[in-house]
């Protein structure tokens, strides 16, 4: 699956394009090797169960400058269970599910890894243990152009986040080198948990309204009425990090089984897609409410 | 402003208006200075210094950060609405600018070289931060911003963030590494008192680090109103170039008295590093002359290997030691693993315990115009009972390394001729034997006065040769 280059920036990823084909996508976030990595294997597992069309999947680095409390938490949890770069390629290959994965991280991770200089080896490693795509909260578009080439080169998508504070050039160079799928960042801040999801959406939404890519909402997604409201909003999917990341760290503090949180992972993930079919179907008959 | 500037020469390196800088007739074509320029290159973000540099943030932090270089730009560069002329009367009057260029008569002695210290110490605040805090928060005010973020390592730039807020009339929250606020309770008492907000960050190791980055992101939440104060020559352009514009006052005053009180161009320059911008704001008037060689002490702190098992480099020397990599929105030298994982610095210093180093001072050390030495914990502490008792000046243990970089660089033992020219092509050389020439210009770049606890307790588990009998004051601790 990765030795397809193709250089149609709508998408080099088939497995990402079919993610958002039917209805909208739910695509949550795990940092990998949080607390364990068997106990990280079963919570991904879970999510597939749940519903999940495609998986983001956190490669912690020491510095995660974009992160709220929440997955700093997850960060160092991973890290002190000993997650690497290798680790994690690993990991990706011990996984069974089958829908598409996504690789988040911090650019020095890519830019490090590998013999010679540059992202291009990270990429192919990234191609070969079956990841899709990327996500790099601190590589901005003007940076990104040799990863950008490596994306193209392996086959894979590199997603950006637009912010709520995006617009005009800036959101056409990054829409310019944009595949597979748009991040749209909610509201300001570093990522979190809330619990009313901002009319910044909204107005995010309408700005990237011309672009045909899919365009994915995140930060502060907790709960189901989360998800309708954001689908109904016109979003073509939803990212829900921090609040899954919070029901694995709850497992950690009250030494709950590897079994119940996987379990509550599976219940949460199922609530966020009936929401999010929810919202579907207002917004089919025309009723954002 | 009638003495040759860095910028006058730079335009016309024929040009001269002392005899001094007609020494740099071997005019290196490939001037560092001259690519020292921040201008965005096409399809790259600003603020490039060779391969260094850059603007690698958070989307969410990107219109801060266009706002603020054209804010830069602006107020900084063209002197828009007379913000420079204000700042440099603000300085002069809140900040007690010029500070001294002293000779040091002990040192000059001991070391059969003319040793001039540069007085930052005596900068309002005890340290050379002020400049730059100043610059900032009053740019923030000019930029029209509500509120003033600042990260702190040994507290010192916290201070004078404080200070200057509270100058300015401007709301200040700090965010300092739970660590430091434990080994720097003086400076925490003083940003307090001037009204300012002490938020303890407790991530990681609870240093420098974890506090930029806690800082970066109450900014991507904050950013319509708050402008993030850095405190060193770090972080995303236009910070680098703009903190070494505040900055460079130190090296433009030290350039002139130099010239005034020695007749000559000083043949070295000393100064301390961590995140480097006293280091250049003590070079960036020299970058120019050629003839004066530039030496970088970073903090060798115990040893400078880095542990990668543990995720720790037992010192903060990330020019001498580190390779290059991505943080905190620039590229530059850091302290990593193989993974690029950032590890934990030290130092006895708190000031210079940071992972990483100005991008700008990771280019002029790849052309080899900045050499990059470092100085461990022992000497940095023998050096400031040194200075303390012989000078009269309670150093920072930030800049005893700069001190004890006189005894490195001049081979007492072997006894070989003192005064060969410094430059060395810029190979880092932890001791570089005899490196420096007949006067040399060191930045003393803060007092030592919030160190006291960390000295005694870290003398008395020394033996430090004419150190004083610690025992008295260890009782109490």
């Amino acid at each position: 699956m990765s030795n397809r280059a193709v250089s149609d920036r709508s998408g080099n990823s088939e497995a990402i394009a079919q993610a958002f084909a039917d209805g909208p996508a739910y695509i949550p976030y795990l940092a990998v090797g949080d607390p364990d990595y068997e106990s990280s294997l079963e919570y991904v597992e879970a999510l597939e169960r749940g519903g999940a069309d495609l998986i983001e999947l956190g490669l912690p680095f020491s510095e995660p400058i974009a992160e709220g409390p929440t997955i700093q938490g997850a960060v160092v949890r991973a890290l002190e269970g000993g997650m690497t770069p290798d680790r994690f390629f690993e990991f990706v290959e011990d996984l069974d599910v089958d829908v598409p994965l996504v690789c988040m991280t911090y650019y020095n991770l890519i830019y490090q890894w590998g013999e010679t200089e540059g992202p291009r080896p990270f990429v192919e490693r990234a191609a070969e243990a079956g990841l899709e795509g990327f996500v790099v909260p601190d590589l901005p578009a003007e940076e990104a152009d040799p990863l950008r080439e490596a994306c193209d080169e392996f086959g894979l998508d590199l997603v950006f986040i637009v912010a709520p504070t995006t617009e005009g050039d800036r959101l056409d160079r990054i829409m310019d080198r944009v595949s597979g799928y748009v991040y749209v960042q909610a509201r300001l801040g570093t990522t979190g948990a809330q619990d009313d999801v901002s009319d910044q959406t909204a107005a995010s939404l309408d700005r990237l309204r011309e672009y045909d890519v899919p365009k994915a909402v995140g930060f502060g997604i907790s709960a189901g009425d989360h998800a309708e409201r954001i689908v109904a909003g016109g979003a073509d999917g939803i990212i829900v990090g921090s609040a899954l990341v919070d029901i694995v760290a709850e497992g950690v503090e009250s030494n709950r089984s590897t079994a119940a949180v996987a379990d509550r992972l599976e219940a949460i993930s199922r609530e966020l897609v009936a929401g999010a079919e929810r919202g579907s179907r207002a917004r089919s008959t025309g009723d954002p409410s | 402003m009638s003495e040759p500037t860095p910028h006058s020469m730079s335009e016309t390196t024929s040009t001269t208006d002392d005899d001094e800088t007609q020494r740099s007739t071997a005019a290196d074509p490939a001037d560092p200075a001259a690519s020292a320029d921040p201008t965005p290159v096409p399809g790259e973000t600003g603020g490039k210094f060779g391969r260094y540099g850059g603007q690698y943030v958070p989307e969410a932090l990107m219109p801060a950060i266009e706002e603020l270089t054209d804010a830069y730009q602006r107020y900084v560069l063209e002197n828009e609405d007379g913000f420079m002329d204000e700042f440099r009367r603000r300085l002069r009057e809140f900040g007690g600018r010029p500070t001294p260029l002293q000779h040091a008569e002990r040192l000059s002695e001991r070391y059969d070289r003319d040793v001039y210290l540069k007085r930052e110490d005596l900068l309002h605040g005890g340290a050379h931060k002020l400049n730059n805090a100043l610059g900032q928060v009053l740019l923030a005010k000019y930029m029209g911003k509500d509120r003033v973020i600042a990260e702190t390592g040994a507290g010192q730039h916290g201070t004078a963030t404080a200070m200057a807020a509270a100058h300015l009339d401007m709301p200040c929250e700090v965010y300092m590494g739970e660590r430091d606020i434990n080994r720097q309770r003086p400076n925490v008492f003083r940003m307090t008192l001037n009204g300012a907000t002490v938020t303890p960050v407790t991530a990681g190791r609870g240093t420098l680090k974890e506090a930029i980055s806690e800082t970066m992101r109450d900014w991507a939440g904050s950013v319509e109103d708050t402008h993030y104060v850095i405190g060193s020559v770090v972080g995303p352009h236009p910070f680098p170039a703009m903190v070494r514009d505040f900055q460079s006052v130190v090296s433009e005053e030290a350039r002139r008295q130099a010239i005034e009180t020695i007749g000559e161009l000083p043949t070295d320059v000393v100064a301390c590093a961590g995140g480097g911008s006293n280091t250049m704001g003590s070079f960036a008037a020299f970058l120019d002359d050629e003839t004066v060689s530039l030496h970088a002490v970073e903090a060798g702190g115990a040893d400078l290997s880095i542990d990668e098992e543990a995720g720790v480099a037992p010192n903060s020397a990330s020019l001498y030691a580190g390779e290059e990599g991505v943080l905190h929105g620039a590229r530059t030298k850091l302290l990593q693993d193989a993974h690029g994982q950032i590890v934990e610095s030290h130092s006895v210093s708190a000031g210079l315990d940071y992972a990483g180093v100005g991008p700008e001072l990771a280019h002029l050390v790849d052309e080899g115009r900045v050499i990059p030495v470092a100085v461990d914990d022992d000497h940095a502490l023998e050096a400031f009972h040194l200075l303390s008792r012989t000078e009269g000046i309670i150093p920072a243990l930030e800049s005893a390394h700069a001190i004890a970089y006189l005894e490195a660089g001049t081979d007492t033992e072997a006894g070989t001729d003192s005064e060969a020219a410094g430059d060395d092509g810029g190979e880092p050389d932890a001791a570089a034997d005899d490196s420096l020439g007949e006067t040399v210009v060191v930045t003393v770049s803060g007092r030592g006065d919030k160190d006291l606890e960390s000295v005694i307790e870290e003398t008395a588990a020394r033996d430090i040769d004419g150190a004083p009998d610690m025992s008295a004051f260890t009782e109490g601790i």
